[in-house]
């Protein structure tokens, strides 16, 4: 054995690299195994993080059901409503444009890119609607907070506001956490578009694509159960 | 070939690759940004050390002399968080398993070393952060930050020492993740799970906790940051909070960190003990689950923190039985290093008299936990100094000693230097000694009643002699501490260089030069043996069995 052969052996191996193929890595399949585990994974520690506040939410949501009901009414249903659709029309997009990542089809992964970050951005500006008229009827938790409103089928008895004002702390948290997702989100995929533009996305590789959807799917799952939770409370009576 | 086996002066590698504070600072080389760890937990080990040596100081006289109680509980407070956050939790993964994960199981680097170089950065903003909290004022609140009185009545600076912690929770989460991402897809040809070394199975169940724990601390300091900041009431009682939710959130972490801390030692321990008996590994498979184990039960026991604090009768005795049952595999792990010594060739090194210190002071520890266990006994004991000596037994006697004795034993690898062996065996004497006069005291302060986190004692000047005598292990403790930093510098410049195996170990990271190369091996190494193969090793090698000594 030489120095000489081992160079010569990987030059040879150098030249067949895709250069999107890190050091690190033998092959391109062990290169997206890793980086799609690692999403998943990440996804894990998502599923805790919001996990608190969930466990959180629950508990004072069964010990104040009536004041959780009184202060969810203040929410608009169809904002909520109209939002979930617009997420769940983004998460099809970008089925779509993973799809046409793997198949190489420039324009539909163009479009269906554009699309997602045109739907996340109407989620945010919707979000910033609602966000607004919380601030004006002074339902935003702090020195001017006040809540006065009775208990949904109680016309006689007033919810506490106390604990109203805590389900307004856990919904700025929640929904504002889901929105800094959404931010980071955003960020994701104006640098697919960016990627997909200079045609760096290709049916041979396409990880970065396969990875930012997982986030952007999870990042709609965390809405779905944040809507019911939040606007529809009590909703029947 | 033949100038390679006559040891040219320095033979090209991780360390002469590259010079200057640039190519430190923008490395991704796992085995560089291990170094730049050690470098930073070292530095705030002695900051948590100052702390531990002023409080010990107060405590030599029963009257509250030295300092007074504001200044008394920020310094247990940030020994505590210092030492916990800043120096316990990444001190082995983020060192030795930075180092060792990757060419353990024969890979060129972590599956994503410029996440890994992140999670540097990230401690090292939640560094800065906390020693700007230090130096500005200090927080008082516990290491705990229990509510209200972190949210409500301190007066310190809760709010910068809680994004401290949760900006540190980020750099560990990546670590864990990118452990696990590359034990489950960087493993070389032929290294299957049960040939992994038990120091990789170690790390694993470390990493799930990091992962699994570490998000739900971090969204409770959000709360705690935003509550004290808003005014909210979530953890507020005048407000409708519910102070034990806190305390729900907190320990669901902090309890299972107590097994990030433990279990890479026990990983470190089972390297080597193996090697210094020069036996396999006594039932692997058990040692080996039983890492998953100690991390599954490890997120059932929590509330056992709060049997005082006024859950459910029925809650805290299911809380009670669970606690026992993490004693199963821990004791699974104990008994299987005792049988790998039984009838093993058993060598003195510094690396194994660490691990005996392990094994003496975790058994000590765990046990005294099963008391704690116990409702009645722990109603008896919580909040004294009982508490105080058991858990600084499980994390100083168990965890450090497992960090001292896996530096030592990886040292030659590492910086391609030997260490002085004479010194380091009178360190770990000198540790072990130190360890037991500090905190054995402790626990007979505790059972007699003595209560923690008091800064004045002078009702109860019968105290006063055990407290003395802590105080005198401490000292001895601190000089432990410093022998071996002084002489792992000293051989940075002087010590022999070391050869590539100087144990004689079994594991892929020995197969390398010592210092190894960037990408740690010269062609993917094909395993087709088992871990631990000691047998075949000292058949192939008789004459080479003690070459260090």
């Amino acid at each position: 054995m030489s120095d000489s052969q081992i160079t010569v052996a990987t030059s040879v191996h150098e030249e067949v690299r895709n250069p999107a193929l890190l050091h690190h890595f033998a092959t391109e399949q062990q290169q997206r195994d890793a980086s799609s585990l690692g999403m998943w994974i990440f996804l894990g520690t998502e599923v805790m993080f919001f996990g608190g506040l969930f466990c959180a939410y629950l508990i004072y949501r069964l010990w104040y059901f009536g004041d959780f009901a009184a202060a969810a009414q203040t929410l608009n249903s169809w904002l909520g409503m109209t939002n979930t659709i617009v997420l769940i029309c983004s998460s099809l997009t970008v089925v779509f444009a993973v799809y046409a990542a793997q198949h190489g089809k420039r324009t539909m992964l163009l479009a269906s890119l554009a699309l997602t970050l045109l739907f996340g951005l109407a989620f945010l500006g919707i979000k910033g609607m609602e966000y607004r008229e919380k601030f004006e009827n002074h339902h935003v938790p702090g020195a001017s907070f006040s809540f006065v409103k009775t208990v949904p089928g109680h016309p006689d008895e007033m919810a506490n506001p106390r604990h109203a004002e805590i389900y307004f702390a856990l919904y700025f948290i929640m929904t504002g956490l889901h929105a800094l997702h959404m931010i980071v989100g955003i960020g994701i995929f104006i640098w697919l578009l960016t990627m997909a533009w200079k045609g760096r996305l290709t049916p041979e590789y396409n990880t970065p694509m396969e990875i930012g959807g997982l986030y952007w799917h999870f990042v709609d799952i965390i809405w779905i159960y944040l809507f019911p939770l939040l606007y529809l409370i009590d909703l029947h009576k | 070939m033949s100038t390679a086996i006559a040891q040219p002066v320095e033979r090209e590698n991780y360390l002469n690759t590259q010079y200057g504070v640039g190519s430190w600072l923008l490395t991704t080389d796992h085995k560089r940004i291990a170094l730049l760890y050690l470098a930073s937990i070292t530095f705030f080990f002695f900051i948590g050390g100052f702390f531990a040596l002023l409080i010990r100081l107060e405590l030599l006289t029963p009257a509250g002399d030295l300092v007074q109680a504001d200044t008394y509980n920020k310094l247990f407070t940030m020994h505590g968080q210092v030492m916990v956050f800043f120096f316990l939790i990444p001190s082995i993964p983020a060192v030795l398993g930075n180092f060792l994960v990757p060419m353990m199981i024969g890979a060129k680097d972590l599956a994503f070393p410029r996440i890994n170089l992140l999670s540097w950065y990230l401690y090292i903003i939640a560094g800065i952060l906390m020693l700007h909290c230090i130096l500005t004022g200090g927080v008082d609140t516990g290491w705990t930050f229990y509510t209200p009185f972190s949210t409500e009545y301190s007066n310190t600076k809760v709010i910068e020492a809680g994004l401290a912690i949760f900006i540190s929770g980020f750099s560990s989460i990546l670590t864990g993740l990118n452990f696990i991402v590359t034990i489950h897809r960087m493993r070389a040809p032929g290294m299957t799970w049960t040939r992994l070394p038990l120091f990789i199975w170690a790390h694993y169940a470390t990493s799930i906790i990091q992962i699994l724990g570490t998000p739900v601390i971090a969204i409770t300091l959000v709360l705690v940051v935003a509550e004290r900041a808003l005014h909210l009431g979530i953890f507020d009682p005048k407000l409708g909070g519910d102070p034990l939710l806190f305390q729900h959130l907190f320990w669901f972490y902090s309890h299972p960190a107590v097994y990030i801390m433990i279990l890479p030692s026990m990983g470190v321990v089972s390297e080597v003990i193996a090697c210094f008996s020069r036996k396999r590994i006594f039932g692997y498979s058990f040692v080996a689950l039983s890492s998953i184990a100690i991390a599954v039960f490890g997120f059932l026991v929590w509330a056992h923190h709060m049997f005082v604090a006024g859950i459910s009768v029925y809650a805290a005795l299911i809380f009670s039985l669970l606690s026992y049952s993490v004693a199963v595999p821990s004791a699974v792990k104990v008994f299987n290093w005792t049988a790998t010594l039984y009838k093993g060739s058993i060598h003195y090194e510094a690396p194994m008299l660490y691990a005996f210190g392990f094994l003496g002071l975790f058994t000590i520890g765990g046990l005294t936990g099963l008391f704690l266990a116990a409702l009645g006994i722990d109603v008896h004991v919580t909040d004294t100094y009982f508490v105080v000596a058991h858990f600084h037994y499980i994390m100083v006697g168990g965890a450090l000693m497992g960090y001292l004795g896996g530096m030592h034993f990886w040292w030659p690898k590492i910086t391609g230097k030997l260490y002085p062996e004479g010194w380091a065996r009178l360190a770990a004497l000198i540790v072990f000694v130190g360890f037991n006069l500090t905190f054995f005291p402790q626990f007979i302060l505790g059972y007699l009643g003595m209560p923690r986190r008091y800064f004045d004692y002078s009702h109860m000047p019968e105290f006063q002699v055990l407290n003395v005598l802590s105080t005198a292990g401490a000292t001895i403790l601190g000089i432990g501490y410093l022998l071996p930093m002084i002489y792992f510098l000293w051989s940075m410049r002087y010590g022999k260089p070391a050869p590539d195996n100087p144990w004689n170990a079994a594991g892929l990271e020995w197969q390398t030069q010592s210092p190894p190369k960037t990408f740690n091996f010269d062609e993917e190494p094909v395993v087709t043996w088992e871990a631990y193969n000691y047998d075949e090793i000292d058949k192939a090698h008789p004459e080479e069995v003690h070459v260090v000594g």
